[in-house]
């Protein structure tokens, strides 16, 4: 007879007892804890003004809140234009991973595939840079931005969002290019490709659904940022983490529906790519460090 | 020679940001600030003021207080989630995709949702729970307690699918060996379980100290740091000084302090962390 881990381990038919009960229970207890605050945030954006204030389950939902949201522009409540916040947001994400791609896949590759000298210590490096407190580089950056007259302005953005994404690609896909056999791509060599070649031809389009699990993870990333945007941009170049904080001082008046809308707008790219590269998170999240 | 030349373009952008961060050292041994925009060179006296400030040393309490208490919580739930979902029962399947959404809002979305949900009057959190209008949340005895709450909320996620993912890839050889034997559950967790599972639970533990060690985003939105600086982390009397204040040069003091703390604490976790991989490698082979 199979114990309880044996065939907790083992996928198949369960029984119900008093302690699978508990179970159940408990994880119902995590997910209604964990779940409540979004299903919240979706109720009160779809309340409108004079709803806003109550807390209570029933009334008649609108969609209003988004459109106010997504059509103010300077003037008006907050001051802020959350739409063209959006829009940044994607260009300067999609911008850091771009970069952070073609520069980190041959890093990526020369780490997996060589130890050489001071490998291990760039990588080190580059772990420390997840960890590292993003202030101390921040002021600055904020002087030579203005000195190269780049605050405020995407390519800005995109740079230091390196800071977030980098390290994040070269890590993952350094796993995955470690995970694959050598031999495959001395195969290719044997058969009169180039190393180039080889890498492009062989390696590459292997390690293919690491590079786009490490993209959209690093694209993630980059849009949950808040420090970058909130001291190295104004206006032009801001985003969307930076724009919703706006919402919760709105003009000495509380719009508690179009704050919820706002952060709802926010936290649904993230949450939608999340789920589409699900399978490939936990290796991601723990920079390759966990294999799932 | 080709390794390196691959890693030119990669190095070459770490430098664009190291030269950021050398610069932001040099800023430690001036006395830099908006009121005093031609700084001169004062040597050690920013870090014979911070270290002497009270507050300093307050919000380093607090930020270990924090990372300690948030690590803690979110490792025991964690792992107890994950457990609980490997016994892939229909509930467990159909929250399980749910399971990482809080961990993939940003944090300071995630600060903003919560300070919805705190607010006395109008949040939802009193009338659900039936706390009145006059419980405070985010109140000078509760607001540490409460950004630590929004912490687990967003990053226990994290943990429960690291380990999920080691309890997933382990042997079942040696627990149906140990159950022949008749062992029971909390022997096999205990004896079996844990030392496997010991290294997936050391990423997550270091991935969340050293980023507890940093907090700052839905501290921030929550409480700015106060009530008076009861809230204060380190980053965040940082970015008092350097933003609020327009002391650069002592922001960037406090942070040169915190990033030396960071960095050793990183060194010595990966270093424990490479042993303990290797260890479980050599006890799987």
């Amino acid at each position: 007879m199979a114990s309880r881990f044996a065939r907790e381990l083992t996928p198949g038919q369960k029984r119900v007892t008093p302690g699978s009960v508990v179970a159940d229970l408990a994880i119902l207890a995590w997910f209604v804890f964990s779940l409540f605050p979004l299903v919240w945030m979706v109720l009160l954006a779809l309340k409108n003004d004079a709803q806003q204030t109550s807390t209570y389950f029933q009334f008649s939902p609108t969609l209003a809140n988004f459109g106010t949201v997504l059509s103010q522009r300077g003037e008006d409540l907050t001051s802020v234009d959350f739409g063209h916040a959006l829009l940044t947001s994607v260009l300067n994400c999609a911008g850091a991973v771009l970069v952070s791609l073609v520069v980190g896949i041959p890093a990526a590759y020369a780490a997996g595939r060589w130890k050489f000298r001071g490998s291990e210590d760039l990588m080190f490096q580059m772990l420390s840079f997840r960890f590292a407190p993003e202030l101390m580089v921040i002021v600055p950056l904020f002087v030579i931005y203005n000195t190269l007259g780049i605050f405020d302005t995407k390519l800005g953005m995109v740079w230091v969002l390196q800071l977030v994404t980098m390290p994040l690609v070269v890590w993952i896909l350094r796993s995955y290019f470690t995970d694959l056999a050598p031999e495959l791509e001395q195969a290719a060599l044997l058969d009169g490709y180039t190393r180039t070649r080889a890498f492009l031809t062989v390696a590459l389009p292997l390690v293919r659904p690491g590079i786009a699990a490490a993209a959209l993870l690093a694209f993630i990333f980059a849009w949950n940022n808040y420090l970058f945007p909130l001291i190295l941009t104004d206006s032009a170049a801001t985003t969307v983490t930076v724009a919703v904080t706006k919402y919760l001082g709105g003009g000495g008046q509380a719009y508690y529906n179009l704050t919820a809308a706002a952060a709802l707008l926010g936290a649904l790219p993230p949450l939608v790519l999340a789920l589409t590269i699900q399978r490939y998170l936990v290796r991601g999240l723990s920079f390759g460090a966990v294999k799932a | 020679m080709r390794p390196y030349l691959l890693s030119v373009p990669a190095v070459l952008l770490i430098i664009g940001i190291l030269y950021a961060f050398f610069y932001g050292v040099y800023y430690t041994v001036l006395n830099y600030a908006a009121t005093n925009p031609s700084p001169s060179f004062v040597g050690i006296d920013n870090y014979r003021s911070v270290l002497g400030d009270a507050l300093f040393w307050r919000s380093a309490g607090t930020t270990l207080l924090y990372a300690v208490a948030a690590t803690g919580l979110e490792t025991v739930l964690g792992v107890a989630i994950a457990l609980l979902l490997n016994r892939s029962t229909l509930i467990g399947k159909t929250f399980e995709r749910l399971l990482i959404l809080p961990l993939m809002i940003a944090p300071v979305i995630a600060g903003v949702i919560w300070k919805l949900m705190f607010n006395p009057q109008f949040g939802v959190l009193n009338h659900v729970l039936g706390l009145g209008s006059t419980f405070d949340w985010l109140s000078k005895d509760r607001a540490l307690a409460s950004t630590i709450l929004v912490d687990v909320w967003i990053y226990t996620p994290f943990v429960a699918i690291l380990v999920l993912a080691g309890i997933r890839s382990l042997p079942r050889e040696p627990f149906e060996a140990s159950d022949v034997d008749g062992a029971s559950w909390f022997y096999m967790f205990r004896r079996l379980m844990l030392p496997m599972m010991w290294p997936y639970i050391l990423v997550a533990v270091i991935f969340r100290f050293m980023d507890c060690l940093k907090v700052f985003d839905a501290v921030y939105v929550l409480t700015a740091g106060g009530p008076g600086v009861t809230t204060t982390t380190l980053q965040i009397g940082a970015f008092e000084d350097s933003i609020t204040n327009l002391n650069y040069s002592r922001g960037s003091t406090y942070m040169f302090l915190l990033w030396i703390i960071v960095f050793i604490t990183a060194r010595y976790l990966v270093s424990v962390l490479g042993k303990a991989q290797r260890r479980a490698a050599g006890a799987g082979a």
